[in-house]
């Protein structure tokens, strides 16, 4: 399953890997503002913007191709909007488009390849992240997957009866996912059950404090540094 | 010896008018355990949510000399432990430990003191290893485990396990089994299984539409309502 290996790669260990959680956002983000920002200016800066991911990956000592690929999942939505911006005669905001989309979902791969979901939860607290958000990003996590089971039940339980899922008409489509909103709600009902007979007052409990070092200052430094100097290129 | 749950003619309908139940009395001494059976629907689940004040119907119910009223409910939390049927319900922290340790640090304990007691509950139940993991990568009844873990590193003085063996293979029940057979708090089995209960308990009592159709020895009550698997 892919969360499971995503997970398995952010549990590794590397220079990356040992920086502070949230040096590794600010690392991210200022990779991420650097592309957003980038829109007039030579292609050329793009195989650069390229090139520093890669040297991310590498310095994580994660598998690039499977990252690459992994995060090619983002190009039939790019690609979509880029046909539709080419038609109307932009070709090279097409181009960018497809290549801001896919670039940026590999930093996002990146970031979570290197960073387990609790420390990102904790880095962004410690980057004092609305409390709400972290909360609603930890139950992701947590049920997401959950979730995902039960629709992986949910699609076997329908194909042991009615053959394959190609077969699914929309009508039996649309009535299958009410059935996982609903078995959704009620789960979180449950879990709401739960959370109040063990005391959940409404805030839960911060469990992590790593210290942020010079190194991991250093760290954030050296990335947007890079960043900013690509950007500045173009 | 205290008495740990005492209730009076409790009375509980659901939003949709089902009436769940209609006048339960019901008592338990400290250290003891009873084994709730029943039909599904009888209420069960029902009553045992209002032990820990997560429902509230008329009637009254005093835990620990304690009465289940909004001013307690803090204390009252800390003393009953539900485990609930679905463990994936229960354990929704992103790792083991602190899942386990959510308990103490909801009671107001500090970081290192729950996590101490979490370690310790962990250890307890044989989940250590899996401390910090993430609950997904746990058998079902490792998730179990952890879900009386969570209770165990609270200061429970009553466990509630609402049907602690499903989902759960013949080692992991023997295993449960062991482990509630070790605790002295006083439980509260809900269960189908009425092997699994007379290996923990010689007391049961038996729902029927919302009340108490009869309270007693376990193996009086199975034959009585041919109850046995």
């Amino acid at each position: 399953m892919r969360h499971a290996r995503i997970e398995r790669w952010s549990c590794a260990d590397s220079p990356v890997h040992r920086r502070h959680a949230a040096a590794r956002i600010l690392a991210t983000l200022s990779f991420l503002v650097s592309i957003a920002t980038f829109r007039e200016g030579p292609i050329a800066v793009w195989p650069l913007f390229s090139a520093l991911l890669v040297v991310a990956i590498l310095a994580a000592r994660l598998p690039v191709f499977a990252l690459l690929k992994t995060a090619a999942a983002v190009l039939p939505f790019a690609l979509c909007f880029a046909i539709v911006t080419a038609i109307a005669g932009d070709r090279r905001l097409a181009a960018q488009l497809v290549l801001r989309s896919y670039l940026s979902a590999l930093a996002a791969l990146w970031l979570v390849a290197t960073t387990p979901v609790p420390e990102l939860i904790a880095g962004l607290e410690w980057l004092r992240a609305p409390r709400f958000l972290l909360q609603v990003m930890q139950f992701l996590y947590r049920y997401l997957i959950v979730l995902m089971e039960e629709a992986a039940v949910m699609a076997q339980a329908r194909a042991a009866r009615a053959g394959t899922l190609r077969a699914l008409h929309f009508r039996q489509a649309a009535g299958a996912a009410g059935v996982l909103f609903a078995r959704s709600y009620s789960r979180a009902e449950a879990i709401h059950r739960a959370m109040l007979a063990r005391g959940f007052d409404g805030r839960l409990p911060v469990f992590r404090r790593a210290r942020f070092t010079l190194a991991d200052a250093a760290f954030v430094a050296g990335c947007v540094a890079l960043a900013a100097g690509v950007r500045t290129l173009g | 010896m205290s008495r740990i749950v005492e209730v009076r003619d409790l009375r509980y309908t659901y939003e949709d008018g089902t009436a769940a139940l209609n006048g339960i009395d019901f008592e338990l001494d400290a250290g003891e355990a009873v084994a709730l059976l029943g039909a599904n629907g009888s209420g069960k689940t029902t009553f045992a949510h209002h032990l820990n004040g997560i429902l509230r119907g008329t009637g009254s119910v005093i835990i620990d000399g304690l009465p289940v009223t909004e001013r307690n409910l803090r204390e009252i939390r800390k003393r009953v432990g539900l485990v609930f049927q679905d463990s994936d319900n229960q354990l929704f922290m992103p790792t083991v430990l602190e899942d386990v340790a959510f308990g103490p640090m909801a009671a107001g304990m500090p970081v290192e003191d729950a996590m101490d007691r979490a370690r310790a509950a962990l250890d307890r139940v044989g989940l250590l290893a899996k401390a910090n993991k993430a609950p997904w990568h746990l058998s079902a009844g490792e998730k179990k485990r952890a879900s009386i873990a969570g209770i165990l590193a609270t200061d429970a003085r009553l466990l509630v396990l609402d049907e602690p063996t499903t989902f759960l293979d013949p080692p992991g029940r023997k295993s449960l089994t062991e482990l509630l057979a070790g605790l002295p708090q006083a439980k509260i089995l809900i269960t189908h299984d009425s092997a699994f209960a007379k290996e923990l308990t010689r007391d049961a009592a038996f729902f029927d539409a919302g009340r108490i159709a009869a309270r007693g020895p376990i193996a009086e009550i199975v034959e009585r309502f041919n109850w046995g698997k």
